[in-house]
C-alpha cells in the first residue's frame, strides 16, 4: 500500500498557549476569595469567630517554624497514604476477582451495595472495640472508606468495556490476570481514575474526621487533633490554620497528582471524559 | 489454543484435513423471549490458500458464524474445525479485524498496538516484536504515523493498523468481518484493492463477510451465500481471476446472477 503522507501541523501562537491553559483562571478565582475572605473578617472584627486572612496565614506560619504542624500533617499523612493504599490494593483484588468469576461478581455487588452507603466514621466505633485507640483504627475505617468508591468504580468501567476491544484481547490468547491487567484496566482507566480520586477524597475526608473525634494521644495526633486542641484553647487562627493545610494538600494532590496522571494517560489516549 | 503454522497443512495422520471446516453448525442467542436460533445447519470448508467469502442481508448471522470461528462463541449443535481440532477458545492462529473502529487499543500507538499483538500472540521478544510490526505497518501504508495514538487516526486508518496487526501475526486464517463497512465508499475500493494485493502477496487464507456483493467478488476465491435470518446456505459462487476485476463485463455478469439467487428484492443490495 502507498504510504499516506504525514499531518502538517502550524504550532499555536505564544499567547494563545498561555491563555488556554487553566492556571490563571483558577488564580484569579483564588484571589478573589482570599479579598473576600479578608474584607469580610475586617468588617465582622471578631476574631474569635472569624480571623483575618492575616492572622491566619501568620499563625499557619507560627505552626509551620514552630515544627508543630509539619509534624502533625506527616502524622495524618502517614497514616492517609496507608489506608488509601491498603483500600486502592483491596479493591483491585476484589474487582479482579469480580472480572473473573461469577461468585466474585455477585459477591462484589452485594458487599458493595452493603457497605458502600455505610459513612466511615460509623464504624469508628467498631473499629476502636478491636483495634484500641490508635492508627491501626485509623487505618481500618479509611479502607473501608475507599475501598467501597474505588471498587465500584473499578467495575463500572470493567462492564464499560466495547465487547470489540475484549474480543480483541481474547484474540491474542489473553486470559485471567493478564487480560483484566493489560486490557480491561487501561481500557476502564478513565473511570478508575475518578474512582481513585472519590476515594482520595473521601479518605481525607474520614481520617480527618476521625482524628477529631478521638483524638488520639496527644504525642502522635494528626491534623484533625491539631485543629480540635486548637479550638479547645480557642486559638481560632490556628483552627482555620490547621484547616487550610487540609484544603491546601487537597488541592496539591488534586492540581499535581491527579492532573499529571489524567495527562499522561487518558487525555494522550483520547479516552477523556466529558 | 496452540496450532501448527499455516505451512503445515496436516495435523497426525489426517493429511489433507482441510484448513477449517464447519460440521452442521448451527449457534443460537439465549434471549429473554426465548431461544433465537442465528444460524442454522451451515457446513462448509475451506483449504489453504483460498478467500471464502460469506455473503448475506444484515441479520442474516454472518458475524455470529465469524465469531464462532473466531473461538468467541461456542455452536449450540455442530463441530468448528481448524486443522481437524475443534475449536473451544480465541487464539492468535486466528486473527479477527473487526467491523468497529474501537478494535484497537487506545492507550497504545500505531506500533504500539501491532508490537504488542506480537508480542503477547507470537510470545516475539520485543525488539523482534517491533521490527516486524515496523515492517507490516509500512505494508499498510501507515510509516508515518507509527508513534500516532488511534483516536488521531481516521477510520479508514484504524482498520490499516488493524489489518497490519492481522497479517504482523501470520494467522492460520484471517477473519473479517465487513472491515470496510463503516468506510465511504471511494475509501473502501482502495482498501478492497490494497487487502487483495496484501492477501495475493501473502497467499493468506481468509474468510470474509460482507453484504456488500461487489466488495465479495472483488475480495474472494470462492463466494457462499447465505438466506435472511436464520442463516443458512443458498448457494456457492466461484470467482476466478479474470472476474474480479471492476467494470468487466464478467464482473457485472457475476453480480447480477448473485443479485438474483440472493436478493429477491434488488434494493436490500446496499444497506
Ligand atoms: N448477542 C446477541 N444476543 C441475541 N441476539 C443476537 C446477538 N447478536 C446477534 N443476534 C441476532 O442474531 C442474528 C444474526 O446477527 P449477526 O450479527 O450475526 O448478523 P449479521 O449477518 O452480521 O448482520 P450485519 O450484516 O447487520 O452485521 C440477528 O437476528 C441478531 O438480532
Ligand atoms: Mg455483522
Amino acid at each position: 500500500m502507498s504510504d499516506i503522507a504525514a499531518p502538517k501541523l502550524v504550532r499555536a501562537p505564544a499567547l494563545r498557549r498561555v491563555f488556554d491553559g487553566t492556571p490563571w483562571r483558577r488564580a484569579v478565582i483564588l484571589a478573589g476569595f482570599a479579598l473576600i475572605w479578608e474584607l469580610y473578617a475586617r468588617w465582622l472584627d471578631n476574631a474569635l469567630l472569624l480571623p483575618t486572612m492575616g492572622a491566619t496565614l501568620s499563625a499557619l506560619w507560627a505552626a509551620i517554624v514552630s515544627g508543630e504542624l509539619p509534624d502533625r500533617t506527616l502524622t495524618s499523612l502517614r497514616v492517609l497514604i496507608t489506608g488509601y493504599a491498603l483500600g486502592v490494593a483491596v479493591a483491585a483484588a476484589l474487582t479482579t476477582l469480580a472480572a473473573l468469576s461469577r461468585w466474585g461478581n455477585e459477591a462484589l455487588g452485594l458487599l458493595t451495595s452493603m457497605f458502600n452507603p455505610l459513612p466511615a466514621i460509623a464504624l469508628l466505633p467498631v473499629a476502636l472495640l478491636w483495634f484500641g485507640i490508635g492508627t491501626p483504627s485509623l487505618i481500618f475505617v479509611l479502607v473501608h472508606s475507599v475501598l467501597w468508591p474505588v471498587a465500584l468504580a473499578c467495575y463500572g468501567g470493567f462492564l464499560a468495556v466495547p465487547s470489540t476491544l475484549r474480543m480483541a484481547g481474547r484474540n491474542l490468547g489473553l486470559s485471567g490476570g493478564r487480560f483484566v491487567v493489560e486490557i480491561l484496566v487501561p481500557a476502564a482507566f478513565p473511570q478508575i481514575l475518578s474512582g481513585l480520586r472519590i476515594g482520595w477524597a473521601f479518605a481525607w475526608r474520614t481520617l480527618i474526621a476521625a482524628e477529631l473525634v478521638f483524638g488520639v494521644s496527644a504525642r502522635s495526633g494528626g491534623l484533625g487533633w491539631f485543629i480540635y486542641t486548637s479550638r479547645a484553647q480557642l486559638e481560632t487562627a490556628s483552627v482555620f490554620a490547621g484547616l487550610l493545610t487540609v484544603i491546601l494538600i487537597g488541592l496539591i494532590v488534586e492540581g499535581v497528582i491527579f492532573r499529571t496522571l489524567t495527562r499522561i494517560t487518558v487525555q494522550r489516549w483520547g479516552q477523556e471524559q466529558a | 489454543m496452540n496450532v501448527a503454522p499455516r505451512s503445515a497443512d496436516f495435523v497426525g495422520d489426517a493429511v489433507t484435513a482441510p484448513l477449517l471446516a464447519l460440521d452442521h453448525v448451527s449457534i443460537s442467542y439465549p434471549t429473554r423471549d426465548g431461544i433465537l436460533t442465528a444460524v442454522e445447519d451451515v457446513s462448509f470448508t475451506l483449504s489453504a490458500g483460498e478467500r471464502l467469502v460469506l455473503l448475506g442481508p444484515s441479520g442474516c448471522g454472518k458475524s455470529t458464524l465469524l465469531r464462532a470461528v473466531g473461538g468467541f462463541l461456542k455452536p449450540s449443535t455442530g463441530e468448528i474445525r481448524l486443522h481437524g481440532r475443534r475449536i473451544d477458545a480465541p487464539g492468535p492462529d486466528r486473527m479477527t479485524v473487526f467491523q468497529e473502529f474501537d478494535q484497537l487499543l487506545p492507550w497504545r500507538t500505531v506500533l504500539g498496538n501491532v508490537r504488542y499483538a506480537l508480542q503477547r500472540g507470537k510470545s516475539l521478544p520485543r525488539p523482534q516484536a517491533e521490527e516486524v510490526a515496523r515492517h507490516w505497518l509500512s505494508r499498510v501504508g501507515l510509516k508515518n504515523f507509527v508513534d500516532a495514538y488511534p483516536h488521531t487516526l481516521s477510520g479508514g486508518m484504524k482498520q490499516r493498523v488493524a489489518i497490519a496487526r492481522a497479517f504482523a501475526l501470520e494467522p492460520a486464517l484471517l477473519l473479517m468481518d465487513e472491515p470496510f463497512a463503516a468506510l465511504d465508499a471511494l475509501t473502501r475500493r482502495q482498501m478492497q484493492d490494497e487487502l487483495l494485493k496484501l492477501c495475493e502477496e501473502t497467499g493468506s487464507t481468509t474468510l470474509f463477510v460482507t453484504h456488500g456483493i461487489d466488495e465479495a467478488i472483488r475480495v474472494g476465491t470462492r463466494i457462499l451465500a447465505l438466506t435472511p435470518h436464520p442463516g443458512r446456505l443458498a448457494a456457492t459462487f466461484d470467482v476466478p481471476p479474470d472476474t474480479r476485476i471492476r467494470g468487466t463485463a464478467r464482473f457485472a455478469e457475476l453480480e447480477r446472477q448473485i443479485q438474483q439467487s440472493v436478493f429477491a428484492d434488488p434494493e436490500t443490495e446496499h444497506v
